[in-house]
């Protein structure tokens, strides 16, 4: 239970989709000039990440990772489909989102008013794909962790770009020179936002270290659970950092 | 320009300045970003998305009279699919530890806008040998910003340029480190580099006026 916790909170905040890797900026930018229609589409996301996370997890489980393939006889132990991963993601995407337009469309018309123009957008927003690459790179464990990341990812996802449509309707009205107005003051805030957001980073590796040593043998399976999914997420932060 | 014609030619310089993919048309920001903290990164980047729009852009042309409209979203995104997979394993081969640091952001090729965006304005309706340059152009204009994002992140953060020291050496404080200068770890966040792109659209958009939105 403790890990769906942990995972959730830090999807949402620490590993934001937009402010910590930049995913699904193009949508991001384009889609936020008005709350109504960043709501539209920030549910959307969050509804085809729900989807695709979990399926594109049960993908890499039995078909793409090394040895995935023993479930069909000794013969295919070894084998290692990795390589395909990027097109059999993209091409699940592609068909989800197809199949959800279908879907909504027949049988709820309200819905699919309000998502719907939103769907074909979504097929090609890096926050999809990048919601299943990072699930697979992370190493998520189980099914229930693989929804719950991609549901809470998306959740990060509505909030940035809510916050943003929410910002920008205001600063319609502020005087920004001439060269900064529309996209450039865009960036700029989306930036100052992110910064904010790095507050959250200490937020669990702090209180990882406090119970470790009260309680052991539950705190130190947990611990090597996180611990190559914290360096991950730092990775690329902190790969040039460490140079200094 | 012997070569090309002053149409032709005008297809690669104009998304190098005036129709930037990146600060004007806003294209392929989403796995631009998060790598450009070294400049070897942005460099690799940018090769690989010349690579990918350059053959991909020849492609969709050649079949785009066959394609049916209604799936085209499928076989584009397959045909990138099938270019990014080529760049990765070459990375995975010949640079392991470069693409340990890019990480996911190669297979974010596929759902960077610059490449689906320019297959759907240019490559579906226009001949093959103009499609490949409007590719390069744009893959260039795109690799320019990288480059740029990537050059003042990693100097002002860790004070080198593809990994050299160029600024002295700041334990044994040589160089500009001896008269106290220190390097800004800020600019090595991700968010620093939104804030560069900023000041690039700033900087472009006050030299041309005609951009400046309302």
């Amino acid at each position: 239970m403790i890990e769906h916790i942990e995972l959730f909170f830090k999807s949402i905040f620490i590993d934001n989709m937009v402010f910590a890797v930049f995913l699904g900026m193009c949508s991001y930018l384009a889609v936020s000039k008005k709350v109504s229609t960043a709501v539209g589409l920030g549910a959307a996301v969050i509804f085809v990440l729900a989807i695709t996370v979990p399926l594109n997890w049960l993908l890499d489980q039995y078909l793409l990772q090394p040895g995935a393939l023993s479930w069909l006889g000794e013969e295919f132990a070894d084998y290692d489909l990795g390589f395909l991963s990027f097109i059999m993601f993209i091409a699940t995407i592609a068909t989800m989102v197809q199949l959800v337009e279908i879907i909504v469309e027949k049988f709820s018309p309200s819905l699919y008013n309000s998502l719907g123009i939103f769907l074909p957008l979504i097929a090609v927003n890096c926050a999809i794909l990048g919601g299943s690459l990072f699930m697979q790179s992370r190493e998520i464990e189980t099914f229930g962790l693989a929804v719950n990341y991609g549901i809470s990812s998306g959740i990060g996802w509505f909030l940035a770009i809510l916050a943003i449509a929410s910002i920008r309707e205001k600063i319609r009205y502020s005087n920004v020179p001439g060269p900064l107005r529309g996209l450039g003051i865009t960036f700029i805030v989306t930036g100052l936002m992110g910064i904010g957001f790095l507050s959250f980073g200490g937020m669990l590796t702090g209180e990882d270290e406090a119970p470790e040593e009260a309680s052991q043998v539950n705190e130190t399976v947990k611990i090597e659970n996180l611990e190559p999914v914290i360096e991950e997420e730092k990775e690329i932060v902190t790969i040039t950092k460490s140079e200094n | 320009m012997g070569l090309l014609s002053k149409k032709d030619a005008k297809l690669i310089t104009d998304p190098l300045a005036d129709n930037n993919p990146i600060t004007i048309q806003v294209l392929g920001i989403c796995s631009a970003l998060a790598i450009t903290a070294e400049l070897k990164a942005s460099l690799v980047m940018g090769i690989a998305v010349l690579f990918v729009l350059g053959i991909g852009n020849v492609v969709i042309s050649l079949i785009r009279n066959i394609i049916p409209s209604k799936i085209r979203i499928i076989v584009q995104l397959i045909v990138v699919a099938s270019l990014v997979i080529i760049v990765d394993q070459v990375l995975k081969a010949f640079a392991y530890e470069l693409s340990k640091t890019l990480s996911v952001f190669v297979g974010l090729i596929i759902t960077n806008c610059i490449i689906m965006g320019r297959f759907e304005a240019f490559a579906l309706g226009n001949g093959t040998w103009r499609a490949f340059l409007d590719g390069v152009g744009n893959a260039l204009g795109y690799a320019v910003i990288l480059l740029v994002v990537g050059f003042f992140r990693e100097l002002l953060g860790s004070g080198t340029l593809f990994g050299i020291p160029v600024l002295g050496d700041p334990i044994e404080k040589t160089g500009l480190y001896s008269i106290g200068y220190e390097n800004n770890g800020f600019m090595l966040m991700p968010p620093m580099a939104l804030i560069i792109v900023g000041l690039i659209i700033w900087v472009q958009r006050s030299r041309n006026k005609a951009l400046i939105e309302d």
